[in-house]
């Protein structure tokens, strides 16, 4: 039932926004999220935005993984060059 | 998926968040002989299924389905009390997909249905209103199934139905709530978890408060995740730090939940609704893990609009119950991929899109 898709808010009314993914259009429900704007990616479940996708966020969590992923190649390096040092 | 929609994560980035995974979980285990941890959510069941992670963490961490799917969990009472209601020649049921095909004892709503019952599935609550409008002669019942997710947004159609004067619509309250169940299952040390994977869209309208008690009552390593399969790896990679270093309850999915969840959601639903105890299956009655409606807004109770009649559940050895509290796997069911399968399901826990059964037999069938 929540499939977590964000959809992008092309019109506001009051209550209502036009939302899309992926081309295709949808009338949703924006009484759960007044800030949203026009533009916003917002999480939709059964109709209703009951969320707006904060892409601060998302992008600082990139960042953490970015940083952790290389913490681990950096990590597998230093393995295979203690190894080649040996051999 | 649209770029700067989802974690933007690549599949490289996932696999090295898995190698640190299963090196926490290797240093773990040095003094302990596996880790469970446990979702809570019928769409983490089926991403992790479909991502393959269970495959691809270390064997010792096990991942375990909990009551996480809004069908699986309503009783078989509640489910052949709406049944019922279809054979009311007077009654249009008004039902969200996934009820369809749920077996009741005698029948499912989609035989139902082929029999000549009006049953009508929508999409959203809302769509409800616009039935019993065009039709102000009928008495349209809508199923309320669901979590902390879906009950506003059915609280938000009675308000609507409110405003409009639709007299002709009722809802049949069957939500569940999820923090009372967590509770449940860590305080009946039943299955050994050592943490929880809770659940992405309930936590988006409930926040973090909830589930304090896991941490100050149980120390309960706990952290809100996401759906993606870089967000599912990373929880767990949080829940696993959070063994080492002391449970809290932690935010993964921050793009979406915030702390203090989406108190306009919430005051939409309590106007409405307000907590009552609660059968589930497989768990049995738990005191206010469950939604009723208001004294003001009894009108719209279809318990109190309609009567009826308790028949007494067929025995199928279905299994449900224990699969949603992590005691056994689906296919430790003799029934699962034999007598039960998506196309004849016995039990709900087969035919929900969420469902444990239906995600391993989808996905992880050829490999257990
Ligand atoms: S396999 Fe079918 S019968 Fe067995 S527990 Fe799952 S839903 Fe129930």
């Amino acid at each position: 039932m929540c499939l977590g898709i964000p959809v992008r808010i092309v019109e506001l009314n009051r209550d209502t926004a036009i939302g899309e993914v992926g081309g295709v259009q949808r009338e949703i429900s924006v009484m759960m999220t007044p800030d949203a704007k026009v533009g916003d990616y917002v999480i939709v479940h059964a109709g209703f935005a009951i969320q707006i996708v904060d892409q601060e966020e998302a992008k600082e969590n990139l960042r953490i993984l970015e940083q952790m992923a290389r913490a681990v190649d950096e990590k597998r390096e230093k393995v295979r060059r203690r190894k080649n040092a040996r051999g | 998926m649209e770029s700067s929609s989802g974690s933007g994560a690549s599949p490289k980035l996932v696999h090295s968040l898995l190698e640190r995974v299963n090196r926490i979980v290797d240093e773990l285990c040095r003094d302990r002989e596996g880790i469970n941890l446990m979702e809570v959510c019928g769409t983490h069941t089926m991403a992790i299924s479909g991502f393959g992670i269970r495959q691809a963490v270390d064997k010792r961490l096990k991942l375990l389905s909990g009551p996480g799917c809004p069908v699986c969990v309503t009783t078989q009472e509640e489910i052949d009390g709406a049944i019922g209601l279809a054979e009311n020649p007077d009654i249009t049921l008004v039902t969200f997909g996934d009820m369809m095909r749920v077996p009741g004892s005698r029948c499912s709503l989609e035989q139902e249905k082929a029999k000549g019952a009006d049953v009508r599935v929508i999409y959203s609550a809302m769509d409800a209103l616009d039935f019993a409008d065009a039709e102000n002669g009928r008495q349209f019942v809508f199923l309320g199934i669901g979590f902390e997710t879906t009950a506003p947004t059915v609280a938000a159609a009675v308000l609507a139905a409110q405003h409009r004067g639709i007299e002709n619509l009722s809802v049949l309250p069957m939500f569940k709530l999820i923090p009372p169940a967590l509770e449940k299952i860590v305080s009946s040390k039943r299955v050994n978890i050592s943490g929880f994977i809770l659940p992405g869209h309930v936590s988006t309208i409930i926040g973090t408060r909830k589930y304090q008690f896991l941490v100050e009552k149980y120390r309960m390593p706990s952290c809100i995740t996401g759906f993606e399969a870089s967000d599912i790896v990373q929880g767990i990679y949080m829940l696993l730090k959070q063994m080492k270093e002391g449970p809290e309850v932690a935010i993964q999915y921050r793009r979406i939940v915030r702390p203090e969840g989406n108190p306009e959601a919430r005051h939409i639903m309590e106007t409405v609704f307000e907590p009552v105890d609660a059968a589930w299956r497989g768990i049995g009655m738990m005191p206010g893990s469950g939604l009723g409606f208001r004294e003001d807004f009894g009108l719209f109770d279809a318990h109190k609009r309609f009567e009826f009649k308790p028949r007494k559940p067929r025995k199928t050895g279905c299994r449900c119950g224990e699969v949603m509290l992590g005691l056994i796997t689906p296919p430790e069911c003799k029934l699962f991929g034999k007598i039960c399968t998506p196309e004849m399901p016995v039990g709900p826990c087969m035919v929900s899109s969420e469902g444990a059964c239906a995600a391993y037999y989808k996905y992880e069938r050829r490999n257990d």
